[in-house]
């Protein structure tokens, strides 16, 4: 048996110690990053979405190939970075998530409480919705992030969204404002994107869904806004509701014009 | 049945370089559910690297290696076109193995 350079590099979630100033500390960060994107298993998710996609599922035994994400029947490519957007056989904007609740009940003849059944996957529990939510938004990966803003149920859900990142309440009186409104906010070592401003938008936007090393799953959009409220001691925000699809809206916006550069991975 | 692994074999100079993620759960043993019961071990224990019938690579793994983990190494004496097989085994005895093409490459 001939070896030649055995195990040369396996990934744990390993972080190396930092020690240096806090600017080396972004820097060793994004060289960390750098390094897992290569490995994303971010992969692993999408590669089932692909088969989601085109198997036969519900009553109607359908598969959801026909599901139209705003580009027409079928369009995934560049479908992501168009999203959140009015449609209008549900007369409703939509996210990803729930344009693809709204396909589950019109194509495959679910209910919408079994299409939202496992929004997020778990251990040893993975998720349909999260696996094609990873590989639908791989599919714009590259692509520019331009929502619609053309029709003015689009604009009521922008202005929705901008209401809800202001708007403070709660135990602890928060915002989304309040970590995402400043620059240079930080929570321990996580820095925090100040999401009125078009750069840090665009990076936050551009890179969920992503896959969290520290849980070893790809989270959605969705899921981030739901963390964030739970996090700001906010009443539980339900999946696909319309509150989370127009904060969505809101940051997209803020994001317009970015790269889309999603899954991502992360701590 | 586990899912497929995603591999990716490409020449670098003379060596292939493979890369490999495998889709894996990769229970410690340590770890609690919800309930507070533990959850069992299960593990991938050995990874066998083959190429044109000879073990490139063999190696044994633990609770260490990391859930859906990433496997990057290089080999001499792989030509495009040539294949690669990959096939982990784990605690419970599951099993999976997967074949990708070595690419032209860089």
């Amino acid at each position: 048996m001939r070896i030649d350079r055995l195990p040369a590099m396996m990934l744990a979630a390993l972080l190396p110690c930092f020690v240096a100033a806090q600017q080396d500390t972004q820097k060793e960060i994004e060289r960390y990053r750098q390094l897992l994107q290569d490995g994303n298993p971010s992969e692993l998710f999408e590669a089932r979405g692909a088969e989601h996609w085109k198997a036969k599922r519900g009553p109607k035994n359908t598969s959801l190939e026909q599901c139209d994400l705003g580009l027409g029947a079928g369009v995934v490519k560049g479908a992501y970075v168009r999203l959140p957007r009015y449609f209008a056989d549900s007369d409703k904007v939509e996210d990803l998530e729930s344009r693809l609740v709204t396909c589950m009940v019109a194509l495959q003849g679910l209910t919408p409480e079994e299409a939202k059944r496992r929004p997020y996957s778990g251990p040893g529990q993975p998720s349909m919705m999260a696996d094609l939510v990873a590989w639908i938004a791989s599919e714009s990966r590259g692509m520019k992030i331009a929502p619609p803003q053309s029709h003015p149920k689009e604009r009521l859900a922008y202005q929705t969204g901008e209401k809800i990142f202001f708007y403070r309440a709660g135990t602890h009186d928060f915002a989304c404002a309040t970590c995402h409104g400043e620059d240079n906010k930080r929570i321990r070592l996580q820095d925090l994107p100040n999401l009125t401003n078009a750069g840090d938008a665009q990076r936050a936007f551009g890179s969920w869904p992503a896959y969290r090393v520290s849980q070893g799953e790809v989270r959605s959009m969705q899921w981030r806004l739901y963390d964030c409220f739970r996090q700001q001691r906010f009443p539980e925000m339900q999946f696909t509701s319309d509150a989370s699809v127009a904060l969505t809206m809101f940051l997209a916006k803020r994001a317009e014009g970015g790269t889309f550069d999603a899954p991502a991975i992360k701590r | 049945m586990a899912d497929p692994m995603r591999i990716r074999a490409n020449m670098t100079g003379d060596k292939v370089e493979v890369k490999v993620l495998m889709a894996h759960e990769m229970e410690t043993g340590l770890r609690k559910d919800a309930k507070g019961n533990l959850v069992p071990p299960h593990f991938i224990r050995n990874v066998t690297v083959t190429h044109g019938g000879k073990t490139v690579l063999s190696a044994q793994w633990g609770t260490s290696i990391s859930k859906n983990p990433f496997m990057h190494f290089r080999f001499k004496g792989g030509k495009p076109g040539e294949k690669v097989t990959i096939s982990w085994i784990d605690n419970k005895g599951d099993k999976r193995t997967d074949e990708a093409t070595i690419a032209g490459g860089s």
